[in-house]
């Protein structure tokens, strides 16, 4: 059984509204020291499977196929098991 | 002259995309089902507006895996005429049957109001019965519209006449302030590069007779209807 995690964020050249609202939220709330603040996605998912490297090449195929959009995102992420 | 009108779990404009075809353009249509695994012979399908499978992940992100989009696949890459409606473009997107993506709206608020949107290019199966630089009052509705693509892809669609509208005040000037999404560009529609797959927010489904507020909407229908009628003699 491997766990992995999946961050997906959205790439550096695109604006992040979410984020800014969030930013803007936390500076009303007197955080007067926030330099940027981005939202992603976590995605957490256990793989049955032994073989390290199977799982590995299984969790980018479904990152290359679903989990993120190449247009507007980039992935990254942390296989443990 | 067939349509067909595709529901997948969660859209919401299917029957009133029906109900433009049947009832307003006197045109037969058939609602298919997402999960068919087969794919009838029509002059155009509709993939309509709504929230297939909740917007989970990305708008039209699991859709694209459903049964029929591989038949609808190969049916654009054959010529067919695919027209996708606000999720129904966001399907199209997410099935690079057309170019870019879409983030949320740039006010981070769900926008459902009336737009008015420049034509920018008569000359496709979807646009023939429009004016040049006419301006169409059609509504929006959606949380994700804001269009984005990288600026060599941008640069294909301007040169290749792929933007279809773009949104604008009443007069057709388009600037920020016509801009209800953040939409790079103003862009509201565009088609692919053999023009027969066309994606766009506005819903002309929603303006097709004058109760409705506008009857602009049906000259997206009657353009399909010209084509149609023109490609069978």
């Amino acid at each position: 059984m491997f766990k992995a995690k999946v961050y997906i964020t959205l790439k550096d050249s695109i604006l992040d509204p979410q984020g800014t609202a969030v930013k803007k939220a936390l500076e009303s709330l007197e955080y007067k020291n926030i330099d940027e603040l981005r939202i992603g996605k976590m995605v957490y998912i256990k793989i049955n499977e032994t073989d390290r490297q199977k799982a590995e090449a299984q969790l980018k195929n479904m990152c290359e196929k679903l989990l993120y959009n190449s247009v507007i995102e980039n992935y990254t992420y942390e296989l443990e098991g | 002259m067939k349509y067909a009108v595709v529901t997948f779990p969660g859209s919401n404009c299917d029957w009133d995309t029906y109900y433009a075809v049947k009832d307003v353009m006197k045109e037969e249509v058939d609602m298919l089902w997402h999960g068919d695994n087969e794919l009838g012979k029509y002059d155009c399908i509709i993939l309509p507006g709504g929230f297939s499978y909740g917007d989970y992940l990305r708008a039209g992100a699991i859709a694209k895996f459903s049964p029929l989009m591989k038949e609808i696949i190969n049916y654009a890459n054959a010529g067919g005429l695919i027209i996708g409606i606000c999720n129904g473009f966001q399907i199209l997107l997410e099935t690079n049957l057309l170019p870019g993506a879409m983030l949320q709206n740039k006010n981070v608020h769900f926008i459902c109001k009336q737009v008015y949107v420049k034509l920018n290019n008569s000359n496709t199966p979807f646009t023939n019965a429009i004016n040049k630089n006419d301006v169409l009052n059609i509504p929006i509705a959606h949380m994700d519209g804001n269009y984005y693509c990288d600026i060599k892809t941008y640069k294909e669609l301007e040169e290749n006449g792929q933007i279809l509208f773009k949104y604008s005040d009443s007069n057709g000037n388009i600037s920020d302030n016509a801009n209800p999404n953040g939409s790079l560009a103003n862009i509201a529609g565009i088609c692919n590069a053999k023009k027969n797959v066309f994606g766009l927010m506005p819903h002309p489904e929603r303006a097709v007779e004058k109760i409705l507020g506008s009857e602009d909407g049906k000259k997206i229908f009657l353009s399909i209807r010209n084509h149609i009628l023109q490609s069978k003699n």
